[in-house]
């Protein structure tokens, strides 16, 4: 047999039924579901009065217009968010699928939710209306975010209609410096491939500086594949995976899981095995980055200045010189002098308990400064609840930060927590867009302790000058 | 769903680059549960100013394209999010095709789910479009799928690649699901054997 990749692998073992012109039937093991992106998927089965072919594999949550404020028992004020959370509480119980309302204290971010209850596993394939289904990539497992038309499909058929995508590899090599973390990994990957780089492709990342990370770090690479236009990423699972997945409310139980694990050790790239694009970066290389523009692609290292438009060429320059209004930046101002107003530290991409640990790091006995806005939103409930059991929330509090509930918040900015018009934020998520925080709101994308150093000082910071 | 067989019709121009899914329709429209209707806020802020005037200058603004049925983008187009609520607003303005140099892959299969073909060409290619785009609404493209052709104002013809797979189902208006339940024995099968070998999942 010729040797084959990861992906070549899971692709595979999912293949239902494959047509002549190569067109496949892909099996989904987990379909994850949110408020958004599902309620015309549930309205298409219920007009042609189809069922959910496999319940037991769907889980939904709702987390994108869950309000994160204390008193969201109250409610939801904004009628349509309402509805639309509403509408999920309904489908949920109609289909008779897994669930998790907004009042358990398992609610979160669908991509958090779900490794954390051990749904997410080796060797799997996972979909869900939401491009940053790429997270679940990090047990070795095809993720990949879906339209709504294809929700409604996997809900009726369990199955995708797929062609496959080719194979890329990206390789850290080495080791990383101290304060450059994964968040640093991923950007810096994007800023080397660019937005479109990856597309067609599906990513596995591998080398020593993946291999080094805990699952929390990996799940951070991965969630960004899709920022670097990549479908899916991948990490081939390991000790660092099983250790995690074990004893999770959905992982097997003991005496199957022996069997699992055996399975899943069977999910890596053969020697030999090709590629059809190698990108190699060096760990040591990798510096704390900012983002100066509005495509996560406009990355550079903290020590950077704003670059000119001239500086690209093609498309890129009018891009730019759009960009450098919309963020009402000027060519060659130090990125250390940029003035922060808010920070916002979440999202799918940095919401896990080691990314409020590395907050804390930098916060700890300290005060964020006059005036700044400042809000951690922990990615679920139980996340929430972990971090208070460290003791984490109150170094927060009394730093000054806003210590929130669950949900995807002002990352996507679709419940209350949003930038006003020329608001500049310092913030973990995964996306600059203009309007992405809110209308006319200006998005600095950056690592945890970057964004804890924003908070203290006021302006985009070097973090390791606070280490 | 539509079918999509000839389209003669107006081409706008976005040269931009990397227009995101946020750009294609603002979170502020998700919160629908419908799929209609979304039309009237394509690109909306890039349209509107903040009290919901139409910003004169935007290309669908000006009189020449409001009625475009084609779009010609820069590369990258429809980046992002996997929104279905972009497709959706494309096509309920009235949108049926989009031209660039690559899409984003979510964006891209979501189209073919809406009666809404992409087109990728070279470079040369899409600036030719571009140049043809900018002439306005005199400026009639033509594309046509069964024959996999584009034909611009003057005359010039430029061939395109597109799935096969994908191109039956938009020239006959199939709807995926009915076509998947054809195979549901092969599901069936599948599914019995990776219960075997994978009890856990």
């Amino acid at each position: 047999m010729s040797p084959k990749t990861l992906y070549d692998k899971i692709w595979d073992a999912h293949v239902a039924h494959e047509s002549e012109d190569g067109t496949c039937l892909l099996y989904i093991d987990r379909h994850l579901v949110h408020e958004v992106t599902s309620p015309q998927a549930f309205e298409g089965l219920r007009m042609a009065g189809r069922s959910v072919r496999a319940p037991d594999k769907t889980i939904a949550v709702p987390d994108h217009n869950v309000p994160t404020t204390l008193d969201r028992a109250k409610g939801i004020d904004n009628e349509e968010s309402r509805i639309q959370v509403d509408a999920l509480d309904t489908n949920a119980k109609e289909f008779g699928i897994n669930y998790y309302p907004v009042s358990d204290v398992r609610q979160g971010i669908v991509h958090i939710v779900g490794p954390e209850q051990g749904w997410t596993l080796p060797g799997m394939t996972v979909v869900c209306g939401d491009s940053h289904t790429a997270t679940h990539g990090a047990f070795g497992a095809l993720a990949h975010g879906i339209g709504t038309s294809e929700v409604e499909h996997v809900l009726a058929t369990q199955t995708l209609i797929q062609k496959k995508s080719k194979n890329m590899k990206v390789e850290i090599t080495g080791k990383l410096k101290p304060g450059v973390t994964p968040k640093d990994v991923t950007l810096a990957i994007i800023g080397a491939t660019g937005t479109a780089g990856g597309t067609g492709y599906v990513i596995e990342y591998c080398g020593d500086v993946i291999r080094d990370m805990s699952m929390e770090g990996r799940m951070t690479v991965c969630n960004m594949a899709i920022e670097g236009g990549a479908r899916a990423g991948l990490i081939a699972p390991d000790e660092t995976t099983f250790e995690y997945v074990k004893g999770r409310p959905h992982a097997p139980k003991a005496g199957q899981f022996e069997q699992a694990v055996e399975y899943w050790k069977t999910f890596y790239t053969d020697e030999g095995a090709e590629f059809d694009k190698v990108v190699t970066l060096r760990g040591e290389d990798i510096q704390p980055v900012v983002t100066w523009g509005t495509s996560p692609e406009d990355v550079l290292p903290i020590t950077a200045t704003v670059p000119s438009p001239e500086d690209f060429t093609g498309g890129k320059v009018e891009a730019a010189r759009r960009a450098l209004d919309y963020m009402g930046l000027t060519p060659g101002q130090k990125l250390t002098d940029i003035e922060i107003d808010t920070v916002f530290i979440g999202s799918c991409t940095n919401g896990r308990i080691e990314d409020l640990r590395a907050v804390a790091e930098v916060v700890k006995g300290k005060k964020i400064k006059d005036g700044m806005r400042a809000m951690i939103v922990p990615g679920s409930g139980l996340v929430r609840a972990q971090a208070e059991e460290e003791g984490l929330a109150d170094i927060f509090k009394e730093a000054g930060f806003e210590w929130r509930l669950a949900g995807c918040s002002m990352c996507l900015a679709m419940n209350p927590d949003q930038l006003a018009p020329e608001e500049r934020c310092a913030s973990t998520s995964n996306r600059n867009f203009e309007g992405r925080q809110g209308y006319k709101g200006r998005t600095h994308l950056v690592s945890p302790g970057m964004a804890a150093a924003a908070a203290l000082t006021g302006k985009l910071t070097d973090v390791r000058e606070l280490m | 769903m539509e079918k999509f067989q000839k389209l003669h019709g107006v081409a706008a121009p976005m040269p931009l680059v990397n227009i995101d899914t946020d750009m294609i329709i603002p979170k502020v429209f998700l919160k629908t549960i419908k799929r209609s209707g979304l039309g009237v806020n394509l690109f909306d802020e890039m349209r509107y100013d903040r009290d919901g005037n139409e910003i004169a200058d935007f290309v669908l603004n000006q009189p020449k394209y409001r009625n475009a049925e084609i779009l010609v983008a820069g590369d990258n187009f429809g980046c992002g999010s996997s929104r279905e609520h972009a497709p959706w607003a494309i096509a309920d303005f009235g949108i049926k095709c989009v031209i660039s140099t690559s899409f984003a892959d979510i964006f891209f299969n979501n189209c073919f789910k809406n009666g809404i073909l992409p087109i990728v060409l070279p470079q040369e290619q899409v600036d030719l479009l571009m140049e043809d785009a900018e002439r306005g609404e005199n400026a009639r493209i033509t594309v046509d799928l069964e024959a996999q052709e584009i034909t611009t104002s003057d005359g010039r013809v430029l061939p395109f690649e597109v799935d096969a797979f994908k191109k039956h189902c938009l020239l006959n208006g199939l709807d995926d699901i009915g076509l998947t339940m054809k195979n549901v024995s092969a599901i069936d099968a599948f599914e019995a054997k990776a219960q075997a070998e994978r009890p856990w999942v």
